[in-house]
């Protein structure tokens, strides 16, 4: 009884493996239930459900943001929605309303215009504000709601006001003070984009944050370089009447001396005298250039 | 207290046969798996999320440990008519119920220990990941002994649970024990709705029902200072001992009330 036994387990062990292959094969679930439901929306309803485990569900719905937000962001699926980003994160907050990462990085996601992201400046906001009334010494949320309106909304005067109601707070940073007065003289310029940046770099608590200021980074080095090669192919076309077919033709005037790469190595494309980065560098697509205050 | 202590004991090994400590083995697999995974699937906070993880899946296990053995303590007994061979030896049927609750709360003891000890040489080795700026803005450092006030908490929560199941499991059979054990954890969690309960019923009535209830009932939720603990925020020490203490006086009426039943059973 023994042998036939456990060949009949392994028979239908097979079975089993085998039909999940099948499934696998006809292309998983059906449509319909592809979807990714919220089976509760209401966070009053998850905070009682949770009972003494609000704390990992918190986690569990932060970890189903993040994969929510990077599977839609990654999706070649054109009607990819981020629309349960925010419920998501409105939840992990209820749940944990000290969640500081899914509120700092959160924002982050939300404010990510399309394809990036959803582009949902608002709720950034509006989810940034919820963490500053759970914890309202925390300034890193004042600073980034500066940061929403300085960087996305290109709004200069209330990313100022920001930044100045961050470094009241008790514990703040020293450098917000000089930065929102940058901020509301220089408006969007590059040097203090750079210097918010460098600040966002050196405080980052993570990996995806470091990274994504770096990538910031390298995209402001990138469009100070622009702007110098199209000065040369500018001084170029006023010398010779008409603009540069290539690199060679502006290395051979002796306006360059090599092939000029960006900070992430990739060649810069000169296409009838208009410069600009290789389509496969990962510092596309280039911030629009802020625009100065008044 | 010789034969507290051998029931105790007897108990204790019963439940080692019954491989209950494999559960040790589950936990450490899950604890160590899911770090993997959770640094894996998520951006950051790997820290926090793993003691999240790792404090509700002590508080998990040995929930499951508590129902589950403390459901059938007495039925067992009472199922193979052993009961009648330990009643004629010099064992009271009061040192009975309280070897039985020692016996378990020694095993639940040696498993939340060991499930603790898993996890901080979890949170040791991730805290070695991780560089030395990271590590500066957590909140409480990855090996953090403030977490063995949130560890104790479950314990004493654990030994409510055992009491409540043993004092089941002496007049009823290990399913229902096992249900009203579950029923009354679950609505121990929901005290705090029951104190405010006039502020939804215009019923008085009602509402003395339920404030009456709120006192009566175990207030789990009492016992949870989880999120507290991992974002080291203050826990008074007047908290931990009141609480804890809330916890001892709730598991003597529950053995109380074990006795008085156990006593009044015709075993004939």
């Amino acid at each position: 009884m023994k042998w036939p036994g456990l060949l009949l387990i392994l028979v239908l062990g097979a079975g089993v493996v085998g039909l999940q292959a099948v499934y696998e094969r006809q292309g998983g679930p059906l449509a319909a239930t592809e979807e990714n439901l919220l089976y509760v929306r209401s966070p009053e309803a998850i905070q009682r459900l949770a009972l003494s485990y609000s704390a990992l569900l918190a986690d569990l719905y932060w970890i189903r943001a993040v994969q929510h937000y990077g599977g839609t962001r990654l999706s070649k699926d054109p009607a990819a929605r981020y629309d349960r980003l925010y419920p998501l994160l409105d939840l992990t907050t209820s749940l944990d309303p000290r969640f500081r990462l899914a509120y700092l990085l959160g924002s982050i996601f939300l404010a990510e215009p399309p394809p990036g992201g959803p582009g949902r400046t608002d709720l950034a906001i509006a989810l940034l504000e919820k963490g500053l009334r759970a914890e309202p010494q925390q300034w890193e949320y004042a600073q980034a709601i500066g940061f929403v309106h300085y960087w996305w909304e290109k709004d200069y005067e209330d990313a100022a006001a920001w930044f100045l109601r961050a470094a009241d707070i008790p514990g703040a940073a020293e450098w917000l003070r000089p930065l929102a007065a940058t901020t509301l003289a220089q408006g969007g310029s590059r040097a203090s984009s750079r210097l918010l940046w460098q600040q966002i770099l050196s405080t980052a608590e993570n990996g995806w944050y470091r990274n994504e200021a770096q990538r910031r980074l390298r995209q402001l080095d990138a469009m100070d370089q622009l702007d110098r090669l199209r000065a040369a192919v500018d001084a170029y076309r006023k010398a010779r009447g008409s603009p540069p077919g290539d690199w060679p033709d502006l290395r051979a005037a002796g306006y360059l001396r090599g092939t000029p790469v960006d900070p992430t190595g990739a060649p810069y494309r000169l296409a009838g005298g208009i410069v600009s980065l290789d389509p496969a560098s990962s510092l596309n697509p280039l911030p629009t250039e802020p625009v100065r205050v008044r | 207290m010789h034969v507290v202590r051998h029931v105790a004991l007897n108990v204790f090994k019963e439940s080692v046969r019954d491989r209950v400590l494999y559960s040790l083995v589950a936990f450490a697999v899950l604890l160590i798996g899911g770090s993997y995974l959770i640094g894996e699937l998520t951006a950051g906070q790997d820290i926090k999320i793993i003691k999240d993880f790792g404090l509700a899946t002590i508080a998990t296990f040995g929930l499951l440990i508590a129902v589950f053995i403390g459901m059938g303590l007495v039925w067992k007994e009472v199922e193979r008519r052993s009961i009648y061979n330990l009643l004629t030896k010099p064992v009271r049927r009061h040192e009975f119920i309280i070897g039985k609750f020692a016996g378990l709360a020694l095993t639940l003891f040696i498993n939340v220990a060991a499930m603790t000890v898993v996890f901080y040489a979890v949170l040791a080795y991730l805290d070695t990941l991780f560089p030395e700026n990271v590590r500066a803005i957590w909140p409480a450092p990855a090996v953090d002994p403030g977490m063995l006030r949130a560890v104790a908490l479950i314990f004493v929560e654990l030994l409510v649970v055992t009491a409540i199941a043993l004092f089941f499991s002496t007049f009823s059979s290990p399913f229902f024990a096992a249900v009203l054990t579950f029923g009354l954890w679950v609505s121990g969690h929901f005290n705090a709705d029951l104190r405010n309960f006039e502020a939804v019923v215009d019923s008085p009535a009602a509402a003395y029902l339920a404030r009456g209830l709120y006192y009566v009932l175990p207030n789990f939720a009492a016992f949870d200072i989880k999120t507290q603990v991992v974002y080291a925020l203050p826990v008074p020490v007047s908290y931990l001992v009141t609480t804890a203490a809330y916890g001892v006086v709730y598991v003597a009426l529950l053995l109380t009330g074990a006795v008085v039943i156990f006593a009044r059973r015709d075993f004939k």
